[in-house]
């Protein structure tokens, strides 16, 4: 299934680059291999998170997308504009401010997640509650602090907040492939251990798993990529949650070793594959994200029905 | 041995575990009695480290649970507690496998795969083994667990109501199973059930446990008493001895 899903994501990769291919080789082809480059990057994060905090909270409806992770970064990226204004956005070393940016995510995400995960809060209607308020409390702020800020600040803002797949800063490209791939190299080390883990934590304890360390760790991890995905794209919340349960569902095994890989490979195909049809069929420059959280929504709601009558 | 001293705790102002002491030797099979709420399931899980006690200590073979590294510990101790509710969807084998996860880390050698083969055999879910769990009944499932726990091939293992979801036969078969596992492998089998007469039939030891404090423990001979009995549990239970083994009355 693997190899399936390996040739899927090559042909997706393989027609964007060279579909409609006209003029200039050399400069298209620059342009597209960005675009690709971004699309593998928040591709991989996305699926990534996704599957592991589906693990260590023990549930497969929710996502750090539907549990508001990515309206906490865009808080937090409009809080640095109101407090320090946009000069300290647009003149600090990006790299560093990304830094900044992760470190009070990994803070604030671990805080309020542990507590809310922390003490058997297993149920599902309770946590779905929770990540809708938590997502539009943290969005209304931002309009709020992006409301109060003045109109120079807050055009700088949205050009950080809206970068598309076409104006991706290629040294923040480069780092964010960096964190992304050192996440992945981390996670496939401790694969067998996070099959425990999705045990649950009386299973993980009684296997000689340090459960709480486990789960502490991978919720930084969670942050980090979630930081990483949402400063290059913007929030695709519903993403995440689609290709975790198909690769869940095509594979049909639990094993990390097998379902990450599945997931990654996946949200690069749906990536591609719809920014392909979305700029070559349609030939309109829309959002990718309105597609896939429409879609994603219409799975989301399908799931919840579904895990209820259980 | 398992070494229990001044074992507390409390959930927010009840207490739950009102300095337990107790010693369970090695070897055989130990059942903990008692009414809801007395803390059997609480004291099996601070003993199992699944839950942190409040103060006291707990010494397994002289390591204390709450120092001694989860995956060391894991090699001598296995428990199962009554809820086992899964979110990821396994097979009985692969359930089982994880068993072997303390020794081999995730990486199933040949050696391994015929314990698991054994395990499975052992708990008679030879035509389950590649069922999902959430396709079998409550009682299959318990087996399966139980089964994992075997396979973790620890010389200590803590049952809370393995008996839980099982018919009579299953029933039966479970307690002769874990008289087994006591008389066949030496391991120390340690278990909470609520049926006095199942305890009585296949332990060694008796523990009983009343509001957080353990009340009595003697052999099944001294603990199948009616004093003792009607102590514990506030009810008037007679005494019989049939076939051999002391059986309570107490349905009328």
């Amino acid at each position: 299934m693997l190899a399936v899903l390996t040739l899927l994501a090559v042909a997706a990769v393989a027609g964007f680059c060279l579909i409609g291919l006209a003029g200039n080789w050399e400069y298209a082809l620059g342009l597209r291999a960005r675009k690709i480059a971004t699309m593998i990057v928040v591709g991989t994060a996305v699926a990534c998170s996704s599957v592991l905090f589906q693990t260590v909270t023990g549930n497969r409806v929710l996502t750090p997308g539907v549990m508001g992770f990515d309206q906490l970064f865009v808080l937090i990226q409009t809080l640095i504009v109101f407090l320090f204004g946009a000069l300290a956005l647009s003149s600090a070393d990006p790299r560093l401010l990304f830094a900044g940016q992760v470190a009070a995510m990994v803070l604030f995400a671990g805080a309020l997640y542990r507590r809310l995960f922390g003490h058997g809060g297993r149920d599902l209607y309770v946590l779905v509650l929770a990540g809708v308020v938590f997502g539009t409390l943290f969005g209304s702020l931002s309009s709020l602090a992006s409301r109060l800020i003045n109109p120079n600040d807050f055009v700088v803002l949205q050009d950080s907040l809206f970068a598309s797949f076409n104006q991706v800063d290629p040294d923040l490209l480069a780092l964010s492939a960096l964190l992304v791939a050192a996440a992945a190299a981390w996670t496939a080390r401790l694969a067998p251990r996070l099959d425990v883990v999705a045990l649950g934590r009386d299973h993980a304890l009684n296997l000689g798993v340090h459960h709480a360390r486990v789960v502490n760790r991978v919720l930084v991890v969670v942050a980090v990529l979630v930081s990483v995905s949402t400063a290059l794209v913007g929030p695709v919340t519903f993403l995440g949650l689609l290709v975790a349960s198909l690769a869940r569902q095509l594979t049909g095994t639990f094993r990390h070793g097998t379902v990450l890989p599945a997931a990654a490979l996946l949200a690069v195909t749906v990536l591609v594959g719809g920014q392909l049809v979305l700029e070559r069929m349609f030939t309109m420059d829309t959002a990718l994200s309105v597609i896939i959280n429409f879609v994603g929504g219409v799975y989301f709601i399908a799931l919840l029905i579904r895990e209820s009558r259980r | 041995m398992i070494e229990i001293k001044d074992v507390t705790k409390r959930y927010g102002e009840t207490v739950v575990l009102d300095g337990v002491s107790l010693t369970i030797a090695p070897g055989g099979v130990t059942s903990v009695i008692g009414a809801n709420g007395a803390g059997k399931s609480t004291l099996l899980s601070v003993v199992s480290r699944l839950v942190p006690a409040d103060g006291g200590t707990v010494t397994v073979d002289g390591m204390d649970v709450a120092t001694t590294p989860g995956d060391r510990l894991a090699r001598r101790l296995a428990v199962l507690r009554q809820d086992n509710h899964l979110s990821v969807r396994l097979t009985v084998r692969e359930l089982v496998a994880f068993g072997r996860f303390p020794h081999s880390g995730g990486r199933l050698t040949a050696a391994d795969r015929d314990l698991v083969e054994e395990a499975i055999d052992y708990f008679e879910l030879g035509d389950l083994a590649d069922r999902h769990l959430d396709q079998l009944s409550g009682g299959q499932r318990q087996r399966a667990h139980v089964a994992m726990v075997l396979c973790q091939d620890t010389d200590y293992v803590l049952l809370d109501e393995p008996l839980n979801n099982l018919d009579m036969r299953h029933s039966v078969q479970m307690m002769r199973r874990l008289r087994r596992m006591a008389d066949d492998y030496g391991k120390t089998v340690v278990m909470v059930v609520h049926d006095v007469n199942f305890a009585s039939c296949h332990s060694d030891t008796i523990v009983a446990m009343k509001d957080g404090s353990v009340v009595a423990q003697g052999t099944t001979a001294e603990m199948m008493t009616p004093e003792v009995l009607n102590a514990v549990y506030d009810l008037d239970i007679d005494v019989h001895e049939i076939g051999g083994h002391r059986i309570g009355v107490y349905f009328s």
